[in-house]
């Protein structure tokens, strides 16, 4: 410590600790490169989530996010933020296991440095699981792709009309979201994926009750037709008719419209690329904790550096979740 | 640097502690100010956003300065990494003002894009610079 006090010193005097020779920055060129990467990623990430801000401000509606991620597996709904909640949890957890690899690193134990890298991998793999059922979920059970968004907005007040065309006492707030099913839907009854039936209207009270899809009797209706409390477009997707009663257009009977594009875009976009992220962090993970319990960076005897690196990159994923999660989920 | 190994541990148990609890806090406040904890109770959405930003980067700085170590770098290092950031303040400052801009202007592209034009009265060449043209146009 005492010689390092004599070298700061050294360098407000002069400036001879840049003159070459020495690390200004005290640390190694990995590290710093280390840094400099997750500085140019961060602004990618930064660029994808301000055209996401953009783009939602700049739409007169935007899907409720408690409205579309509200489903826990187990067929559970209604259940607004909890699933991405545990999601990040889970890469929470595995910020910790990595900070406590890399302390074990610190202190050259290898036996604790592969313990805790393994726990860091498992959290990395469950996020993983938790994504893809958060994607499955989306695409097979609720139907949304990169360019189809079944998640609309009403811009004003109204009710649904009734099988028979009169108006029901099915009424909706404006900014209330909807889902617009799907006639036929082709893999209906598999296992435990009822997505389809969730009470599609209600973002709000969500007592209306499930399976009204059913009682409209979905499953029977066909593509490219027109009832009269429905049109069903030629992809299948439901249409429901509903009588505005407030503003503008009161009184006019209007069907259902799909969300903006961009949402499902984006979305598939962002946390695809997140995933992605966090995919090459657990196959790095991976070979980096072999290398450990190999014994190569016991030789190297420089405190597991790598295993430091590592750790970098894997909080930046955490740290880039945090702000994912703030944008897509919380607000 | 400067902390022993029992001193570290307890720190990063420490620190996931409160972002755990941050994390809950987040969550809890966004289901209460959009309504699902207390019937009627709803903030609006600034409000919502305002707090959520702050925790946001209250856990940000915990995962860098605490997790990732910044807070032990030299100021050298730590400057060439968070300074550049700040340019994100003006990236999103300058978009969302876009952002709205699209949003206010959505009629008059609408109508301008419907408009229909006479092709014979497109201005041609040379001929843009007839002052008669640019006005029919």
């Amino acid at each position: 410590m005492g010689s390092d006090t004599a070298v700061a010193h050294h360098v407000e005097d002069s400036n001879a600790v840049w003159d070459g020779g020495k690390s200004p920055m005290k640390s190694s060129y990995g590290k710093l490169m280390m840094w400099y990467f997750l500085l140019s990623d961060a602004f990618t990430f930064a660029g994808f989530l301000i055209a996401y801000g953009t783009l939602r401000v700049s739409m007169p509606t935007w899907p409720v996010p408690d409205f579309v991620f509200q489903s826990l597996p187990g067929g559970i709904h209604n259940a607004p933020l909890i699933f991405v909640t545990i999601m990040t949890f889970v890469l929470l957890f595995s910020s910790f296991t990595m900070v406590r690899a890399v302390q074990e690193g610190k202190r050259e134990n290898k036996r604790g440095v592969v313990i805790w890298m393994i726990l860091t991998i498992i959290g990395g793999a469950a996020f993983l699981g938790c994504q893809a059922w958060e994607w499955t979920t989306l695409i097979k059970g609720e139907h949304m792709s990169v360019t189809t968004n079944p998640f609309g907005t009403h811009t004003a007040a109204g009710a649904y009309l009734n099988k028979d065309g009169t108006v029901s006492n099915e009424t909706f707030e404006a900014g209330e979201s909807y889902l617009m099913h799907m006639a036929h839907a082709d893999d209906h009854g598999h296992g435990d994926d009822h997505a389809d039936d969730h009470g599609g209207d209600h973002a709000d009270d969500g007592h209306h009750e499930e399976g009204h899809a059913d009682s409209y009797g979905v499953y029977n209706l066909e593509k490219s037709k027109d009832y009269p409390f429905a049109t069903v477009d030629e992809r299948g997707y439901i249409h429901r008719k509903f009588k505005v009663t407030e503003g503008d257009e009161d009184g006019m009977v209007k069907t259902e419209q799909f969300g903006p594009k961009a949402f499902g875009a984006l979305f598939f976009f962002i946390t695809g690329f997140h995933g992605f992220h966090v995919l090459s962090g657990v196959i790095f993970l991976i070979i980096i904790m072999l290398n450990v319990a190999s014994g190569l960076y016991e030789k190297r005897k420089n405190e597991y550096e790598m295993v430091e690196k590592m750790g970098l990159y894997w909080h930046f994923v955490d740290l880039v979740w945090i702000f994912v999660f703030l944008v897509f989920y919380l607000i | 640097m400067g902390h022993s190994y029992e001193e570290s541990k307890s720190l990063a148990l420490k620190t996931i502690l409160i972002l755990g609890g941050i994390t809950i806090a987040e969550v809890l406040f966004a289901l209460l100010g959009k309504g699902y904890l207390i019937k009627g109770v709803h903030f609006p959405l600034w409000l919502i956003a305002i707090v959520m930003i702050v925790m946001s980067i209250v856990k940000a700085y915990l995962v860098v300065f605490e997790f990732m170590h910044m807070k032990y770098e030299v100021p050298a290092l730590a400057k060439t990494v968070l300074l550049p950031t700040l340019l994100l303040v003006w990236g999103i400052i300058a978009f969302f003002q876009e952002g709205s801009a699209w949003r206010n202007n959505r009629d008059v592209v609408k109508e301008r894009n419907e408009k229909v034009v006479d092709d014979s009265l497109k201005p041609q060449g040379m001929l843009l610079e007839l002052p008669e043209l640019k006005e029919n146009y």
